[in-house]
Parts: C-alpha cells; structure tokens; sequence
C-alpha cells in the first residue's frame, strides 16, 4: 500500500521471487537434523584429539586410516560444514539488509564450505588409501 | 540467475528512503539500553561462537590436509598449534565447540516445544554454563596428560 504501483499488481508478482512455499520449514529443519547427527560426532572427534594430543604425524595418520574414524571423520566434515553454512546463511539474512551483498555473501560461503568440505574428504582417503 | 539479481535491485529500489519518505518517529529503546538476562546473553554467545566456529572447521580441515600432504608439512602445521598462541586457539575452538554443542541441546528441546517456562529456562542456563565448562576442562585435562 505504501508503493503506489503495488495495486495494480497481481498477488503472483508479489510472491514471485521470495522464495517456495512448499518448501518453507525445509532449512529450519535440516539445520535440526544435522545438529542431531553432530551431537555423537563431536563428541568422538573432540575426545579422539584430545587423546591423540599432537603427538606426530605417524600416530595421527595410523588413527584416521583405521575404517571406522575415517568415516566418522569424513561424515563429521560433510555434516559439520553443511551446518554451519546453514547458520551462516540463517545470521546472515538477520543482520545484512542489502540483498545483493547478502546473496552475494552466502553463495561465496556456500562455495567455500563445500570446496573445503570436499578438500578435508579428499585429504582423509587419500590418508586411508596411503596406509594400505 | 541474471533474474535473482535484477529482483533484489528492484527490492532496493521499493524500501529505499528515497521512495519511501520515512518522517523522523521516536525511536524504541535500542539493544544496548537494557541490561541483558543471562538467556539473551547465551543465546547470542550461540550465534558468535556458532560463526566462529565455522573458522574451527577450517582449522580442523586443514589439519587433516596437512596430514594427508606428509610428514613435513604436518610437523609445520603442529609447530604452529604447539605454539602458544596455537594452544589458544584450539582452546577457544573446543570451548566455543562445547559451549554450542551443549546449548544446542537446549535449544533442540525447544523445538520440540519443551522447557519454555522461566524456571526451566534459567536452570537450563546454569546447566549448560556449569555442562560446558566441566567438559571442557575434562577434554584439556585428557590433552595435557597425554602431551607430557
């Protein structure tokens, strides 16, 4: 109503442009479900470094080729990058009002998390794959 | 794609000043004039150390990076963390990493509609406060046993 062209407009050329709505809670609750998945897997990651303690290369190496902290790891990688690039997108949509530099902003974090999701993934098989 | 960005700067154009003509109203109190409860506090410590984190994982993907290019290169990378501005880093990474984890809890039950009245609330805040820094106590204690 303040516009004053906005009365002349369809309803769809309001709604055009702001996203689905069949897919609304969809966000909200991946965010939920990937929090629930990186409960255990934080606790795993942050107890097996803390034991592992800095000690050298061949310990860390022995430990992430083992089969089973080198899925933990690469699913911790995936799952933990996935959600925080969710919550970055979440802060971002509440404190940057310029649009254009908001959407600008999440798709470099969202090409970043992955680039660097994958980086990690790559870095722990080829560990793996190396042992063999 | 070319669309996503021609709409925004439409968007810009409808809620610009120019357009719009905002008269000078009384503002309402701005955030930092009241005193923040605790929970407000927590809740936008969840925020900062949830962004922060995300710093964390960079740190921690390339230490695995750095493991998986040889033994040079991870000598340098724990040079670096044996360090003592290394060590305060980590240390900011795993209580930032218990503290979201552990008010992450609260807040999943929440979602599910559970402990919202005020008494709950506030013993969840000193639960989640008192959960995060034993925990994070514990971790060191396990790190610098094994370290000497």
């Amino acid at each position: 109503m303040v516009d004053g062209s906005s009365q002349f407009k369809s309803p769809l050329r309001h709604a055009r442009g702001m996203g689905s709505a069949k897919e609304g809670t969809h966000h909200w609750l991946a965010q939920r479900v990937t929090a629930l998945a990186l409960l255990p897997l934080t606790f795993w990651l942050v107890f097996s470094l803390a034991t592992l303690s800095l000690k050298g290369h061949l310990e860390f190496v022995t430990w992430l080729s083992s089969p089973f902290s080198g899925t933990l790891m690469i699913l911790f990688l995936l799952v933990s990058f996935h959600h925080g690039q969710l919550g970055i997108q979440v802060v971002a949509e509440d404190y940057i009002s310029n649009i254009t530099l908001r959407r600008t902003l999440l798709i470099v974090t969202k090409f970043i998390s992955y680039l660097l999701a994958t980086l990690g993934i790559v870095s722990v098989l080829r560990i793996i794959f190396e042992s063999l | 794609m070319l669309d996503y960005f021609k709409y925004s700067i439409n968007l810009k154009n409808i809620y610009s000043r120019k357009i719009m003509k905002i008269p000078h109203r009384p503002l309402s109190p701005h955030l930092q004039v009241y005193n923040l409860p605790l929970t407000a506090l927590l809740s936008i410590s969840h925020r900062i150390t949830g962004v922060s984190l995300m710093l964390g994982i960079v740190l921690l993907t390339l230490w695995v990076f750095s493991a998986a290019m040889g033994e040079e290169e991870y000598k340098l990378f724990t040079l670096f963390l044996n360090f003592w501005l290394g060590k305060l880093v980590l240390f900011g990474f795993s209580l930032a990493l218990i503290y979201h984890l552990c008010n992450g809890i609260r807040h999943l039950f929440w979602d599910i509609g559970m402990n919202f009245d005020l008494k709950k609330t506030m013993l969840a805040d000193f639960a989640v406060l008192f959960s995060s820094i034993i925990l994070t106590t514990l971790v060191w204690v396990v790190a610098l046993k094994e370290l000497i």
